[in-house]
């Protein structure tokens, strides 16, 4: 699958990468990646891009430039989904989010629902349970993340560091100064806990939604992707449970992943 | 020479398989270990070791602030500082200092810190930390990434109201306020001297030296690892040009341990420096340095070993020896402690030491023996270090006629059943 960069200017007047892939006439995806960002090889893009055509923008700060500083809280962010939208002129597009991004996802449904035909929310965060406390993953050091994420966390731990050997310094620094414009962004919404009151405003939702969550999922098992069905009062929305999969699905099990999403396609 | 005794305030009574049992001494100790009526013990010895010290000669009594913390029991600097204003007549009450990102709104600051400068008599020196990661990201929940952002906004909502005479509105980012009109405030004008405890970012320095603030390194790392930080404070003064380079621009945290000989402060203190740096220093990693904290620049210049598994156990192998050998420790006799602390003082070009006397599960009797005899043998040698220069710009000006508490009883120690006869 052939993969074409394109840098759209919001009105806001920020400058954001899109990776775009498959036919024109497919039906438009927005992707909005979780915190750990767009890693160099996404395949759940590819097998997306089969079905629908894909946009998956770059989050401001996720990326070489210096951290950005205009998104600082959750409307911020919600608005800027919004104006992705706007900026790559997508009618009426599909919108999947993992993780981080199916937080920003299910604000943005919730904010215009008329605007979207359809919600993928892939192991998405945003909600808070007492009784399943989501482990701290910004109290976890470059090693122990692997084991939380991945049902796998060998070879979770190959996707995190793409390669990179940990026992080399620059390798190590390279890997840290990522992981803080990365997570130091994702803290605006995620940290301490990641729960910005979308719970109050779920209700909105009528946008025809799934729910695609890795049944291994060790950050945010899948009591959460029950919690969202029931705060999904306006829309029947359907739960996808993948297997051998944990919170990294689009990494672990792509073509299940991406084959939920198309589900949306009817 | 400037110096301010200060004391942490560590618990004492961590079990000797702490560091096995438990991953941090800070942040999610179990708070089952805290035992309330030893509590009062200590919080009521440390205090009486602090007016102590005023009684001895010292410049100035200190306290900080730290959160869920087993080596430090001050989350509120401002009630230490309260005693002791009330219970002191003459030394400066350092209190370095209050995160001022963490108060909503930080106007409390400028209002306690007000309240402290009134009651004292203009005897406040203000800190304002940004605070660890563990104090302002993890117990108190603050943003990483945003801070700083935070901390710039209550620096200046904080100035502001302290040196504004009208009524005015403040409209921050994180505070908003539609009447901001201090009362009280505080007695030296135009403010107390403020005091910027800070890492090694350029930032800090600019910050410090932009505002004439003092520079405060306060670290558990002894004078031969906080050198590069002080060169590089003072690289970025001469780079400038535009300010002097008076010694009294920084301070420096250091622990001492004064006894007769090299070979007495070994038996008598070694056990309690340890007690310190194996079960007090043992911070879980993941609580240092959450992703946003520190800017990118200041990761790059930064060192990464605590963040490899390898070397996690690092400090648990720390001997006297090695302590002392590497400068995180001055100890010895008064000559011994009297000749590093003049290489302290002139290499890293520091006007004013916080002394750091009273180490890890020290008793009482110890700490005040050491406190003593360094402020009767070790203090007088190092007075006039910096005859050319006067502290006065970055040191409280009291009212001269204060409230004196002259007649209370300053000088009596806690005993313990452990001191020994005769020894103060």
């Amino acid at each position: 699958m052939s993969v074409a960069v394109r840098t759209v200017t919001t009105r806001r007047g920020i400058e954001a990468k899109v990776r775009t892939l498959g036919a024109e006439d497919n039906p438009p995806l927005l992707y909005l990646h979780g915190a750990g960002g767009l890693l160099p090889t996404e395949p759940v893009l590819d097998h997306l891009a089969e079905r629908f055509a894909v946009f998956a923008p770059e989050w401001p700060g996720f990326g070489e430039e210096m951290t950005e500083t205009q998104i600082e809280d959750m409307l911020d962010f919600t608005l800027h989904g919004w104006d992705l939208v706007d900026a790559l002129g997508l009618e009426q597009p599909f919108l999947a989010g993992h993780s981080m991004g199916g937080m920003i996802a299910a604000e943005m449904a919730a904010i215009n629902p008329g605007g979207l035909r359809g919600l993928a929310l892939l192991a998405a965060a945003g909600l808070w349970l007492d009784d399943h406390p989501v482990p701290d993953i910004f109290a976890m050091l470059p090693f122990e993340l692997a084991e939380v994420l991945f049902a796998d966390p060998r070879a979770g731990e190959k996707v995190l560091t793409a390669g990179l050997d940990f026992a080399d310094d620059d390798a190590l620094k390279r890997f840290l100064v990522g992981n803080a414009r990365k997570l130091g962004t994702a803290g605006k919404i995620l940290f301490p806990i990641p729960n910005r009151r979308l719970s109050k405003r779920l209700y909105r939702v009528t946008t025809p939604t799934v729910l695609v969550w890795g049944a291994a999922d060790k950050l945010l098992p899948t009591v959460y992707a029950e919690r969202y069905r029931e705060l999904l009062t306006a829309t029947a929305a359907e739960l996808r449970i993948v297997e051998g999969a944990a919170h990294m699905l689009p990494y672990e099990q792509p073509e299940a992943t991406a084959a939920a999403v198309a589900g949306l396609l009817g | 020479m400037k110096f301010v005794w200060f004391n942490l305030q560590p618990w004492p009574y961590l079990p000797e398989d702490f560091r096995e049992k438990y991953r941090s001494v800070w942040v999610d100790i179990p708070n089952t270990l805290f035992d309330p009526e030893k509590g009062h013990e200590l919080y009521n010895m440390y205090l009486d070791q602090l007016e102590f010290a005023e009684s001895l000669g010292f410049d100035g009594i200190g306290c900080n602030e730290h959160h869920q913390n087993a080596y430090g029991l001050m989350p509120s600097p401002n009630i230490i500082a309260a005693g002791l204003a009330r219970r002191t007549s003459d030394a400066a009450i350092c209190v370095i200092g209050n995160s001022i990102a963490l108060y909503n709104p930080p106007l409390r600051v400028a209002e306690e810190f007000a309240m402290l400068d009134c009651i004292s008599g203009g005897r406040l020196v203000a800190g304002f930390p940004v605070g660890t990661a563990m104090d302002t990201n993890f117990t108190y929940g603050q943003i990483p990434a945003l801070t700083r952002d935070k901390y710039a906004e209550a620096h200046d909502m904080i100035i502001q109201a302290w040196t504004r005479d009208e009524v005015f509105a403040f409209d921050g980012k994180y505070n908003q306020l539609r009447y901001v009109n201090l009362w009280p405030k505080p007695v030296q004008k135009p403010h107390p001297p403020i005091y910027i405890p800070g890492g090694g970012s350029i930032e800090t320095w600019d910050f410090c030296l932009d505002h004439d603030y003092n520079y405060s390194y306060l670290s558990f790392n002894g004078y031969k690892g906080g050198k590069a930080l002080l060169d590089g404070f003072w690289e970025r003064q001469a780079e400038r040009g535009d300010r002097d380079d008076s010694p009294y621009r920084t301070s420096f945290a250091q622990i001492m341990c004064v006894a007769d000989t090299d070979e007495e402060a070994e038996k008598l203190y070694a056990e309690h420096v340890l007690y310190f740096f194996n079960r007090c220093l043992h911070v879980y990693p993941g609580f240092s340095d959450p992703a946003g904290y520190r800017t990118v620049d200041t990761i790059k210049a930064g060192k990464l070993n605590q963040l490899r598994k390898e070397n996690m156990e690092m400090f648990t192998k720390l001997t006297w020896k090695d302590l002392v050998d590497g400068g995180f420790v001055i100890a010895g006799s008064p000559d011994t402690v009297a000749e590093q602390m003049e290489y302290l003082a002139t290499s890293l070009r520091v006007g004013t030491v916080f002394c750091l006397m009273s180490i890890g599960d020290m008793p009482d009797w110890k700490t005040r023996y050491s406190t003593q005899l360094f402020a009767e043998k070790v203090m007088p040698r190092l007075r006039n270090i910096w005859p050319d220069h006067d502290a006065e710009q970055w040191w409280c000006k009291p009212l001269a006629n204060r409230v004196r508490h002259e007649g209370d009883d300053l000088n009596h120690a806690r005993r313990h059943p452990d001191t020994p006869e005769g020894v103060l």
